[in-house]
């Protein structure tokens, strides 16, 4: 047993759940996205603005926004934990990744509910 | 016939400053030797070069090192299969401190096989004789008891490279299935909380180097997967 207190879930356990279903939300959000400007080869602000109006886009967004965030905080904590054997550099890089995953994120709801 | 290029690891920390490559020439007059009957042959011509050896069948495990960049025994490959353009280039295990020339120190190794407590324990009365298992719960335990902790899993495993103090490893882990697949066993929850952390298990990221080099043909990263399934269905 390892103790740790920087990680995601707290839990190795949790963490790989979280890694495994935000990779699969991950997955159809980018499949839809593509399928979408494949389909609307002359896309104009008015349409993809119309896509983001709708509330089911707005909730389909922020969950791959959210799943991204935690994707993310996942993986380059196992990043920094397996190659920053420093503790002050490791935490350091820690607490950088972990501020622009939350900015991004606020960001991100902002671009969704602001325009 | 010519002679087999043979270039070896060698480090003597009482004598030598930093580790180098010596190189050796074998006549193995064309017959497919093990790597450890060269290693033998070789010894002849320098008897300060060290490694460990025993049982000579892939039996006790001692002989695990690196052949031409894979890990395995010695005493159970024959040159054919390691050998590329007539060079073989020995090392020891990877990841683990050496002691000397081919000789690793298996501590670390040993003590994570430890700390999953590799033993039967069952908190009821043992019967007059002994505790029984129907030939279905023993096959089990097939593909598991067989290891015999050479380390050539763990020691190609980067999991174990970058936290060896905190990754079990492939070899320890697939002892701690072992362990929890046993119907005898009554510790299986005790046992799947000392692995639910991120480091004792989860550091698998499931690349199956472990796999790829076991010398008996074991399957650690599917023991692996096993364990994940039965701490999911005891947390979900």
């Amino acid at each position: 047993m390892v103790t740790n207190i920087t990680n995601l879930g707290r839990s190795g356990l949790s963490d790989w759940l979280i890694q495994r279903v935000s990779a699969i939300i991950l997955a159809v959000y980018a499949v839809f996205m593509v399928l979408y400007l494949l389909f609307h080869p002359g896309l104009d602000y008015a349409t993809w603005s119309g896509l983001f109006s709708q509330t089911w886009m707005r909730i389909f967004s922020l969950l791959a926004f959210i799943s991204i965030a935690a994707h993310a905080w996942v993986g380059l904590w196992t990043v920094s934990t397996d190659y920053l054997k420093q503790t002050g550099v490791r935490f350091a890089f820690q607490a950088v990744v972990m501020l622009a995953i939350f900015v991004f994120l606020v960001w991100g709801v902002q671009v969704l509910w602001g325009a | 016939m010519s002679t087999l290029q043979i270039s070896i690891y060698r480090y003597n920390p009482e004598t030598d400053s930093a580790p180098y490559m010596q190189e050796f020439e074998l006549d193995t007059q064309g017959r497919d030797i093990m790597v450890l009957n060269a290693l033998e042959m070789i010894k002849q011509q320098d008897s300060s070069m060290a490694y460990r050896r025993s049982c000579r069948e892939g039996v006790c495990g001692s002989d695990g090192m690196n052949m031409n960049g894979k890990n395995g025994l010695a005493c159970i490959t024959p040159l054919s299969e390691v050998v590329k353009d007539n060079k073989l280039v020995l090392r020891p295990l990877p990841g683990l401190p050496v002691i000397r020339d081919l000789v690793v120190d298996m501590g670390v190794f040993y003590k994570q096989y430890e700390s999953i407590q590799p033993y039967l324990q069952n908190d009821t009365n043992p019967p007059a004789t002994e505790r029984l298992q129907s030939p279905e719960d023993r096959d089990k335990l097939d593909g598991l008891y067989e290891c015999i902790l050479c380390a050539c899993c763990s020691t190609a495993c980067p999991s174990f490279w970058w936290n060896p103090d905190k990754f079990v490893g492939p070899a320890g882990l697939l002892q701690a299935y072992r362990f929890l697949a046993d119907s005898r066993d009554t510790a299986t929850r005790e046992r799947l909380a000392r692995l639910e952390d991120p480091f004792s298990l989860f550091r698998c990221r499931g690349i199956m180097n472990c796999v790829a080099v076991c010398p008996k043909g074991l399957n650690p990263t599917r023991a692996i997967g096993k364990i994940r399934e039965m701490l999911l269905s005891n947390a979900t």
